[in-house]
């Protein structure tokens, strides 16, 4: 009698374990459900503008900002539809500010790493500890927020000569909101994270393998440079890839220092090339987003999503391989 | 692990040969340039902390005062007629908590499923992959895929619908949308702490004749609550530090105007104003242009998120060198 008795309650426990587990298990699957139905959405409302534009969406023609105007006023310019829109200025916007200020992360985040695993004395690495949470913790409108009224007003008083201005008059109007505060600011963005993921990898490097080097002979930093940095490039590309993410999807710190203009930067301007505005792509939607209850506006505003979207989960890829290779060495990122 | 963490200490007694300090004056000319340089980065890096600190310490406190906490927003241009930034506390506060009141119990009972039961495999891969994408998403993309879903006529409810031929913005949407951003990062900590405990506790609590339910919610979790907890924190500090959701599921419209004055589901149902949103109306790329206001609410929105952040490192307090190294990883990263 007991024994029945304890059975059913055993019983009616493990049907409450499996009950717990199919709600658990649902509840998962409703997250994947609606994350797919982000992609999905994204990419049917996104869908007029690509099939209107063809890959020619990608490429350039015309004024961007004329493009955006005309759908806002639904006054088509002439000769074209309403959601005739070409992207390129804002793809090269996104571009070279995603890779300047990556490559600039790059260089500066490694030797941080370096100097804070083999060199920083011990009161140094105390501070750059929670120097690097602090510059992670910043919101990104603070750092707009420095850019525009800090670092734009003294770089527009400090390189950019009346001379300067002239030389571009009629293409564009050059001030302190331009391609070199948007990659300066988002470099310091994006450097905490590198410098956290290569700092670790470095310090997780076999001790053994730096002291063989060591015992034949070869100083600290060739040590470094030859045996550790080899093992770490594993994480410098997961860094990357972490980076380069944030780099593509930062919108509203671009939006206040970039110079908000849709105009393709031209390295052929020599150095003015680095003073001319830009508007890369994440930047354009949180401009443009008042405009999405505008039918080829919000078609123009999901397609430019979109392509972030995907871009986003290339990205995702792109970790995942880095981190598969970082397993082989028994690093963790 | 394989790793060793950054120079911990040897326990007294330990024989340790350490050899003799080699003096850089010795290295090669190059590697003695890049070992100044390396120098130069670190400390360069201290600075622009430094610096950051100091202009927001210095405008900030020299720009706010106490009346800004209790009067709202309003549009002049003249600096002293502005107003506050009461209302963006207020929407601050509430976009947090509806944030998190769903991100909390839903990120723990994923991160349970995926580190308990995971069954099947396929599927637990999938959503795993799919969080981590989640993670990588910007949140402008996230912002607007929100409104095309929330301004859908049947989930009018939510906020003052197409009526007034707004797009749904609303303090409800604006949390649903921001418990998207927060999810990742209370998943990646709760799953991580649950992997961390040894297998002991799970077969103490079978050996007592527990079922796998009942040993996550009396066992599991109460012993990860610091991990839970943290990645909750974390999620609060993106959600306060978030701008474009605001902006654009928000309205962020200056003050907080509630739907048909009904008191609390009223305002939730009306659109209205973060911090973030302050910050960037009333900088030099929004319409309000005041730099003190900017100034003053920037440096209150700062406060927030690193008192925050002092919370986690509080709350990570004690686990180690490389558990720190790790937990710092996914604060950055939002993935484990």
């Amino acid at each position: 009698m007991r024994v029945a008795a304890r059975s059913g309650v055993a019983r009616s426990g493990a049907a409450r374990d499996r009950r717990a587990e199919l709600w658990l298990g649902a509840l998962g699957a409703a997250v994947l459900v609606l994350i797919v139905a982000m992609a999905v959405t994204v990419f049917v409302k996104a869908w007029p503008s690509f099939s209107y534009n063809g890959l020619g969406w990608f490429g350039s023609g015309g004024e961007v900002d004329q493009q955006l105007r005309a759908m806002r006023e639904s006054a088509p310019l002439p000769g074209h539809g309403l959601l005739y829109f070409r992207a390129w200025p804002l793809i090269w916007g996104t571009l070279i500010t995603t890779v300047s200020a990556v490559a600039l992360a790059l260089f500066i985040s490694t030797l941080a790493a370096i100097f804070l695993t083999e060199f920083a004395p011990g009161p140094v690495r105390r501070v750059l500890d929670p120097v690097i949470r602090l510059l992670a913790a910043v919101p990104s409108v603070i750092y707009g927020l420095i850019g525009i009224l800090v670092l734009a007003p003294w770089i527009e008083e400090t390189f950019i000569s009346n001379a300067r201005k002239h030389s571009v008059i009629f293409v564009v109007q050059l001030n302190g909101q331009n391609l070199t505060t948007a990659t300066v600011i988002l470099t310091v963005m994006i450097l905490p994270i590198m410098v956290a993921i290569t700092a670790n990898a470095l310090a997780a490097v076999p001790s053994s393998w730096r002291e063989g080097s060591a015992a034949l002979g070869v100083n600290r930093w060739r040590t470094i440079w030859r045996v550790s940095m080899r093992v770490t490039w594993p994480a410098i590309a997961a860094g990357l890839v972490l980076a380069t993410a944030r780099a593509l999807g930062e919108a509203v710190m671009l939006a206040m220092v970039s110079g908000s203009s849709a105009f393709a930067a031209n390295p052929l301007d020599g150095v003015t090339f680095l003073f001319e505005p830009v508007r890369p792509l994440a930047a354009t939607i949180f401009q443009e987003a008042g405009g999405l209850t505008i039918g080829p506006l919000s078609h123009t505003i999901y397609a430019i999503g979109a392509v972030l979207l995907v871009s986003a989960i290339m990205m995702s890829l792109a970790g995942w391989a880095a981190k598969q290779s970082l397993r082989r060495y028994g690093i963790r990122a | 692990m394989a790793g060793v963490a950054l120079g911990p200490a040897p326990p007294p007694g330990t024989l340790t040969v350490r050899p003799r300090r080699e003096s850089v004056a010795a290295w090669p000319l190059v590697d003695r340039a890049w070992y100044g340089i390396a120098w130069l980065t670190g400390i360069g890096l201290c600075l622009t902390a430094l610096s950051i600190v100091a202009i927001m310490l210095v405008k900030g406190v020299g720009y706010l005062n106490l009346a800004d906490f209790t009067s709202p927003p309003a549009a002049s241009l003249q600096q002293n007629q502005s107003g506050g930034f009461s209302d963006p506390i207020i929407g601050t506060l509430i976009v947090t908590v509806i944030g998190i009141v769903i991100a909390a119990p839903v990120g723990v009972a994923i991160a349970a499923w995926l580190a308990e039961y995971a069954r099947p495999s396929w599927l637990a891969r999938t959503v795993e992959s799919a969080i981590e994408m989640l993670a990588g998403t910007p949140s402008v993309v996230l912002a607007i895929f929100g409104l095309a879903v929330l301004s859908q006529g049947y989930l009018g409810f939510l906020s003052q619908g197409a009526a007034r031929g707004s797009l749904g913005e609303s303090f409800f949407n604006a949390g649903i949308v921001m418990s998207l951003i927060a999810l990742p990062l209370v998943v990646a900590s709760t799953r991580e702490g649950l992997f961390q405990l040894p297998d002991r506790l799970r077969e103490a609590s079978y050996a007592l004749g527990k079922t796998r339910a009942t040993t996550i919610r009396c066992v599991l979790l109460p012993a990860i609550r610091p991990s839970m907890a943290s990645g909750i924190v974390l999620g609060m500090g993106r959600i306060i530090g978030d701008t474009a959701i605001i902006t654009i599921v928000l309205g962020a419209t200056l003050r907080n105007e509630p739907v048909n004055g009904v008191p609390v589901i009223g305002l939730l149902r009306g659109t209205g104003s973060t911090l973030t949103s302050y910050v960037f109306y009333n900088s030099p790329a929004g319409e309000g242009n005041s730099h003190e206001k900017a100034y003053a609410a920037a440096f209150v929105l700062l406060v927030i998120v690193l008192a925050l952040n002092a919370l986690v490192t509080r709350l990570t307090h004690g686990s180690g060198e490389r558990g720190r190294a790790l937990r710092l990883l996914r604060f950055l990263t939002g993935r484990v």
